[in-house]
């Protein structure tokens, strides 16, 4: 089949075809950053929720959990832990995870450890909060099942 | 060794496989973490291993594809690189860097980090793969921009090959893409999304490029195949991987909040993939079939035959695997992810580096007609140990995904995360095992560095 094909074919349609890709591509990257705010439910965005991602990025909760599918595997997805843990009730997530915050490292043998953070109260409920904003993102109903 | 410029490439190589031995260490610390949590705990958490094991990864193939680039670029533009003294002084740059951001990980708690590096100015941090610290960033981007600069004006001034302008094409894209690590949003969905950016056009688009113009190279000079013919087929390749690759970005947009269109886009592109992986073996084989040289380095050819098939089952049939939107479903975010990842970055690009290593080295080391014998088995039978140990090691994982799917996701009685990974013990404990074997492998090979060439009476006899 190869031998049909030129070298300068060949090259047309690595700068055709990529171009082609690309500005499609790009396109399309417009539109989903327009539609990201909606998706997202961004006006629920609080202080709260943003410092909570901060806290999240600092001390690098992604280099053992997955957050909507993405991240490490060594530790629960945490996109839906509000729904698993919380049972979608704010008010017992939040004092949840104060509790289990508090009692990390846990002291069973052998199971995989969560380091203790030394987090404030505060923190800890802006973790949370970022937590339950994550849980209503419009993820096309992913994950399958309440284990993630 | 046509040029002496050349000569650069060499700290780059060995470098580049130092820091391979350790990623693969900390791969196996993980392994062992993995079943015993309370292994290095809380000396070094999961999160630490894991950052060194993947960021060790990232440096050690920009290390390879730095050598490569200084080894090839003179051949291909018949003339001396524009500035060694240059790319000395960047590997030196480069190396402390690196060095100092992995001790960094391992010494200091990473909260901790980022506040002695000034993340709070322009935070960066705590995404996976992109957590260095702002100063390593920066430093990464002075390493790319000097290394580009030196090869651009190298090919400016020389002659221009299709390999050349492919291979600057894929390094000026790595450069741009590396750039959106710089800007984090405050929104998670919109980070996720343009984090891709970097990540996706980094390994499934860029480096193929780079990847796509080593292999080439290397095929000339061992097979002694026409240029125009081999140029040929890098544009097919390459055309491919643009056309699949860039639109393929979109498999990873199915369930992070982007629109319902990914979906569609990223399932078809990403279905479109492996053609290119596929073209590489097509291509690989047939230059080695119609090869007008016998060139006595055997084991160039070897690697260079051995990433095109290896590239193909983990980019290729491994990706594929789990790519459809309606898979990737149920498989998105589960050790099926790990089982690509870990085949596909082996496969494509530590094999690659082993292609031109295996190629250069002893070039550079003055043997041009290659190792000897004895050095030559010795490398096949690591070559033999690290890609069973990385076969083995992958379909460990792919045990482990399937078996996690079938707890959280689909089974009738589903259990909890933890309960889940308690069951697969036992498979995690096979991954080790050919993890080891794999590092074993790596052993076997730098032995084969240190096996004396016959002398010349020897050799004449």
């Amino acid at each position: 089949m190869t031998e049909r094909i030129t070298k300068s074919m060949a090259k047309n349609i690595y700068y055709g075809g990529g171009m082609f890709a690309l500005l499609i591509f790009l396109g399309l990257t417009f539109d989903t950053v327009k539609q990201i705010p909606k998706r997202s439910n961004q006006s629920a965005m609080t202080a709260s929720v943003v410092a909570g991602k901060a806290l999240w990025e600092k001390n690098n909760c992604v280099g053992c959990h997955t957050i909507l599918g993405e991240g490490a595997y060594y530790a629960p997805e945490l996109g839906n832990v509000f729904k698993r843990r919380g049972a979608s009730d704010e008010s017992a997530f939040k004092s949840y995870m104060l509790a289990w915050m508090a009692s990390q490292p846990l002291a069973v043998p052998n199971r995989r450890k969560m380091p203790q953070f030394n987090l404030t109260e505060t923190e800890v409920n802006s973790l949370s909060d970022f937590l339950i904003w994550t849980s209503k993102v419009d993820t096309n109903e992913w994950p399958p099942t309440i284990e993630g | 060794m046509k040029y002496t410029s050349q000569m650069v490439a060499k700290p780059y190589f060995i470098f580049a496989l130092i820091l391979l031995a350790g990623e693969i260490l900390f791969g196996l610390l993980m392994a062992v973490q993995y079943l015993f949590g309370d292994f290095l705990f809380p000396l070094i958490p999961f999160n630490v291993l894991r950052m060194v094991h993947t960021n060790l990864l990232i440096v050690l193939i920009l290390f390879g594809f730095m050598g490569a680039t200084y080894y090839l670029i003179p051949e291909e533009t018949e003339r001396e690189l524009w500035s060694p003294k240059l790319a000395i002084i960047t590997f030196w740059v480069f190396a402390a860097a690196g060095v100092a951001t992995i001790l960094g990980y391992l010494f200091v708690p990473y909260a901790q980090l980022t506040e002695l590096t000034f993340n709070n100015l322009l935070p960066t941090m705590g995404r996976e793969f992109l957590e260095q610290p702002l100063p390593t960033k920066v430093g990464i981007v002075l390493v790319v921009v000097s290394y580009i600069f030196n090869t651009g004006m190298t090919v400016l001034k020389g002659r221009r090959t299709v390999i050349t302008t492919v291979l600057l094409t894929g390094l000026l894209f790595l450069a741009v893409f590396f750039l959106i690590a710089f800007y984090v949003p405050e929104n998670l969905v919109l980070d996720k999304f343009l984090w891709w950016f970097t990540v996706h056009l980094w390994v499934e688009a860029t480096w193929e490029l780079i990847l796509g113009a080593i292999l080439a190279f290397v095929l000339i000079k061992v097979t002694g195949v026409d240029r125009e013919h081999i140029d040929k087929w890098l544009y097919l390749i390459i055309a491919m991987t643009m056309i699949s690759g860039i639109l393929g970005t979109g498999h990873h947009f199915f369930y992070i909040g982007a629109p319902e269109y990914w979906l569609w886009i990223g399932s078809i592109a990403s279905a479109v993939e492996p053609l290119p992986f596929f073209l590489m073996v097509l291509f690989a084989f047939s230059m080695a079939k119609d090869r007008k040289i016998q060139h006595d380095n055997e084991m160039a050819l070897t690697w260079a035959k051995g990433t095109a098939v290896m590239a193909f089952l983990g980019a290729g049939v491994w990706g594929f695997m789990h790519t459809l939107a309606p898979v990737n479903y149920f498989t998105h975010g589960t050790q099926l992810t790990a089982a690509h990842g870990h085949l596909s970055f082996y496969g494509a690009y530590i094999m690659i580096i082993f292609t031109i290593i295996s190629y250069a080295m002893p070039i550079l080391r003055g043997r041009p007609h290659g190792n000897c014998k004895k050095a030559q088995q010795r490398e096949l039978k690591a070559f033999w140990m690290m890609n069973i140990g990385m076969l083995g090691l992958t379909l460990s994982l792919t045990t482990a995904g399937i078996m996690q799917i079938l707890d959280l996701r689909m089974g009738t009685e589903l259990i909890g995360f933890m309960e889940s990974q308690a069951s697969i013990a036992g498979v995690y404990m096979v991954r080790a095992g050919f993890g080891l074997l794999v590092f074993l492998g790596l052993m076997t090979y730098f032995t084969s560095f240190f096996i004396a060439e016959p002398s010349s009476k020897e050799a004449n006899a």
